[in-house]
């Protein structure tokens, strides 16, 4: 196989491209989580605020994603370093499914049960952290895995404005004209998709409790 | 000094002359529906006042009253001779027991920790939640393996039994019952009916029980407040509304049948 016998022969580099990539989908999500999270809180509490916050990560999800690293490129600060432009915009890709798992697990929490603990005397965030919250908490996962997925692929692009990762084989590949090089980023790229989603997934299934 | 009300020296609680709960002119609207409108009530301590009305008469509201899970537009209601809007509202409601009709159990905590939230959240040390949570499964009549439990593992009759440990968890004086046995079928309702009877001959709380149901009503209230339309028609004890002329209360009596002498002649089965 010339594929394989590709990847072996640039294996470190291949390791390097993995670790990259990774690095990327990681920390990104990562921001996403800690942003889109809180924000999906607060818009299931406050129901006049969710038309705008879905509607704006909307937009953002309709940029083509080789548009948005263009868009983002003559930012000074984010401009000098590649991969901080990547980081930046795979976070923007991620808040969607985030965002939107995050209200619909709050908003789906029985309000009897909500209201039986509100009668009992437990304060907003006993309410949020000791109800809310748990009983969300395999949407919400369910949101991360989707973003996940999605940045994985999403990340091979980066490599178009310099910023690394698996993109960088596919690139290569493409303006060689040459399958082997292009597949020694694409296959990798789709087995972490798919242990990204089993992963996410069995942490899905551990932490459900209802 | 504090600024305080004419009857300040019975303003104790505990005080056997205060009423429990007394609803001051109160009126609450949403919008543009009066969901009650002057009312006006006292619940004396130890007894079981039923309200009892049709869907949309304001009865399930009145009860939120007590606890500030809604707030009035206008009037005031006194829990233990104390506008209840005085206290800081998280610490109202743990003094004041809750159990509503789907018993609204948390599905993601087992029996134990459902019951013993309360307790917790108030800093009690883990024995003696955990004693308290015995004591309480064996007051509603569910055997101890059933502590560890989630809510989804047990009967509708089982889960109320809970519902009410639960409420009874911080020993408060008040209770507030949203039709609790609503959604039981007629044999498990009537086994609840009959312990809550027996737990209330031995615990003397104060409750307040919102049902639909006339039979319930004239079985386990001490008093029945009608409502109708977000008025108070009448207050009367169990043997009088079978008998009054009060045409809503007649109205009910007709509504379920005759054969009702059974349920003024309660306790004697």
């Amino acid at each position: 196989m010339n594929v394989v016998r590709f990847m072996v022969e640039n294996r470190t580099q291949l390791v390097e491209q993995t670790l990259e990539h990774l690095w990327l989908v990681g920390v990104s999500t990562v921001f996403a989580m800690l942003i889109g999270i809180p924000l999906g809180i607060v818009i299931a509490h406050r129901p006049r605020l969710n038309k705008p916050v879905l509607a704006s990560v909307n937009i953002i999800q309709t940029i083509p994603g080789l548009a948005l690293f263009a868009f983002l490129l003559p930012v000074r600060w984010l401009g000098a370093r590649a991969d901080r432009l990547a980081i930046l915009a795979l976070a923007l890709y991620a808040l969607l499914p985030i965002i939107r798992n995050t209200y619909t697990g709050i908003c789906g929490v029985d309000p009897a049960v909500l209201e039986a603990g509100r009668g009992m005397g437990l304060t907003q965030s006993q309410l949020l952290f000791q109800v809310e919250l748990p009983l969300a908490v395999s949407v919400i996962l369910s949101g991360v895995r989707v973003a996940v997925v999605i940045s994985v692929g999403l990340a091979t692009i980066a490599a178009a404005i310099g910023a690394g990762g698996l993109g960088e084989f596919i690139f290569r590949g493409l303006s060689m004209v040459d399958n082997r090089v292009i597949l020694a980023g694409a296959i990798p790229a789709a087995i972490l998709a798919l242990l990204a989603d089993v992963g996410v997934g069995w942490l899905e299934r551990h932490l459900r409790t209802r | 000094m504090k600024a305080s009300s004419p009857v300040c020296w019975a303003d104790m609680p505990g005080d056997r002359a205060t009423p429990a709960i007394e609803f001051r002119d109160v009126s609450f609207r949403v919008e543009n529906t009066q969901v009650l409108c002057g009312f006006n009530l006292q619940v004396a301590r130890g007894e079981t006042l039923v309200l009892l009305g049709r869907s949309g008469s304001g009865k399930t509201t009145t009860l939120k009253l007590v606890n500030r899970l809604v707030a009035p537009t206008s009037g005031e209601i006194r829990v233990n001779g104390r506008p209840n809007d005085g206290v800081e509202v998280t610490r109202l409601r743990r003094g004041i027991g809750y159990v509503i009709q789907d018993s609204g159990l948390f599905p993601h905590f087992t029996v134990e920790k459902n019951v013993g939230l309360v307790p917790k959240i108030e800093g009690w040390p883990q024995d003696r939640i955990q004693a308290r949570v015995q004591e309480l499964l064996h007051l509603v009549g569910l055997p101890p393996e059933i502590s560890t439990r989630y809510p989804r593992q047990l009967s509708g009759g089982q889960r109320q039994r809970v519902g009410v440990a639960r409420a009874l968890a911080a020993d408060p004086e008040i209770l507030l019952m949203d039709e609790p046995f609503g959604a039981l079928d007629p044999l498990t309702r009537d086994d609840l009916q009959r312990e809550f009877l027996l737990l209330q001959r031995r615990l003397h709380k104060t409750v307040v029980f919102v049902t639909h149901d006339l039979r319930e009503a004239l079985r386990v209230g001490s008093r029945i407040a009608l409502m109708e339309a977000g008025k108070l028609v009448t207050v009367l004890t169990p043997e009088e509304f079978v008998k009054s002329s009060d045409p809503w209360a007649a109205a009910y009596v007709r509504a379920f049948g005759d054969g009702l002498d059974w349920a003024a002649r309660r306790g004697a089965s």
